[in-house]
């Protein structure tokens, strides 16, 4: 049997974790970009538009992540296509983060005073024009800490594509597992490259947070 | 498209899903009950307890925190038995979650007591409780109640996330549909129908949990 020093499985698994931060950034990204749709759609004058933004939330945020992964690997492939597990996990993670943030920044655009909305009316501001110069610049700044904790949630739910596939730092934990025998020290390992990626950002939320109620007791 | 849907396997296989939702409703159950008092606990311990015990709380809710649950539960299944520590699928499944709605609930019930007003304290201390029963009967109710809201969310979202316990063989809705389709190769359907499930699952528990609330706090809190 060959032996695998302590170095070989992280090596291993730090070149795996390549994998957890690129599909953890895709998934952000654009996330971030259909959330912000979907925010749009949410506190929209049009009704089916706002009751579209609300079931869909309720949905993606109603049922396991996990399924939703199975659902866009078997269910993209009912379309006759071969679906790489790239690409569902990719596809199912962009669509569950944009529910998520969609409704954390609708928190925070609501946050903004009535006042606001009515003053850049009176400026004779159009909707989007009210949006992109008064009120998500404000908003933004309430947004960032609840935006940055809820990216370790994102980093967290890579670990599911391992499931259908996609081989990330979790895969190689189990991938690793299998060659070494050695599954107290391999997960061990995941674990803590798992805690290195979030800890800062939860960390950072946690200051950005602190920061932020300084700055508003202040005024 | 030239798919066509089938769910004619639902009425071979409906004890199945039947199994699994009852094995998803024992984990949350025993998760929610167990992980809440947990949660107790440590916030107890990280905000008013001895001082030894805070860094050992706080590094624990931080390292389930910032970790997957699959690998908290891969852990536990594959890891601990080296350690000499064999557990079934289901206890190990339990654990899991258990320990991972402790650290989250410890954080939310942390926020609840820390909105607690001074005077709460001071007012028990002044009718000679110890801390631990000032804690016990003025504190604990009040702060729960505060923060019931994000700690039913919590809930729902530890019984979603206990999905991934199919991986661990633990049989509960999602092995169900692993195993229906394996069996009858009609995927798509089998994850639709245990979606749906999980869907009204999350649904009703937090109705559930919005009747448990009224049934724990009947007054409202003095403030």
């Amino acid at each position: 049997m060959i032996e695998f020093s302590t170095w070989d499985i992280l090596r291993n698994l730090l070149l795996a974790t390549r994998w957890t931060i690129l599909l953890s950034l895709v998934s952000f990204v654009g996330g971030g970009a259909v959330g912000l749709l979907l925010l749009f759609l949410r506190i929209s004058k049009r009704k089916a538009a706002r009751a579209f933004a609300k079931y869909y939330i309720e949905l993606f945020q109603g049922t396991p992540l996990l399924m939703q992964l199975f659902l866009a690997f078997f269910g993209l492939g009912l379309f006759g296509v071969d679906v790489p597990a790239w690409l569902a996990a990719g596809m199912a993670l962009v669509l569950w983060t944009a529910s998520f943030l969609a409704e954390i920044w609708r928190g925070c655009v609501e946050s903004i005073a009535r006042g606001q909305w009515e003053a850049s009316a009176s400026l004779g501001m159009g909707r989007l024009q009210q949006m992109r110069y008064v009120i998500l610049p404000q908003a933004l700044k309430i947004a960032v800490p609840p935006t940055v904790g809820f990216s370790v949630q994102v980093v967290k739910g890579t670990a599911l594509t391992s499931i259908i596939g996609f081989v990330e730092l979790s895969k190689a934990g189990t991938v690793v597992t299998n060659a070494t025998f050695q599954p107290f020290t391999v997960y061990g390992l995941v674990a803590l490259i798992y805690f290195a990626l979030c800890w800062p950002l939860s960390k950072s939320s946690q200051i950005l947070e602190r920061k932020l109620n300084v700055a508003h007791r202040n005024h | 498209m030239t798919y066509i849907f089938d769910f004619g396997w639902l009425a071979e296989y409906y004890p199945q899903i039947l199994k699994g939702v009852l094995t998803t409703l024992q984990l949350i159950a025993v998760g929610a009950v167990l992980g809440i008092s947990l949660g107790i606990f440590c916030a107890w311990a990280r905000a008013l307890g001895p001082s030894w015990l805070k860094p050992v709380v706080a590094t624990y809710v931080e390292l389930i925190r910032n970790t997957p649950f699959l690998i908290q539960l891969f852990f536990i299944f594959f890891g601990l038995p080296s350690l000499g520590l064999q557990l079934g699928e289901l206890t190990a499944a339990n654990i899991a979650m258990v320990v991972n709605l402790g650290a989250y609930s410890c954080e939310i019930i942390r926020a609840g007591i820390q909105a607690t007003p001074k005077g709460q304290f001071e007012a028990g201390a002044s009718l000679a409780m110890t801390p631990f029963e000032t804690f016990r009967h003025v504190v604990l109710v009040p702060s729960l109640q505060r923060i019931w809201p994000a700690l039913s969310s919590q809930v729902v979202i530890v019984m979603l996330g206990s999905s991934v316990v199919s991986q661990i063989a633990a049989e509960d809705l999602t092995f169900a549909a692993n195993f229906i389709q394996s069996r009858t190769f009609r995927a798509f359907e089998a994850y639709i129908v245990s979606t749906l499930i999980y869907l009204c699952l999350a649904i009703l528990l937090r109705q559930v949990l919005v009747v448990v609330g009224g049934f724990i706090f009947p007054r409202r809190a003095a403030r």
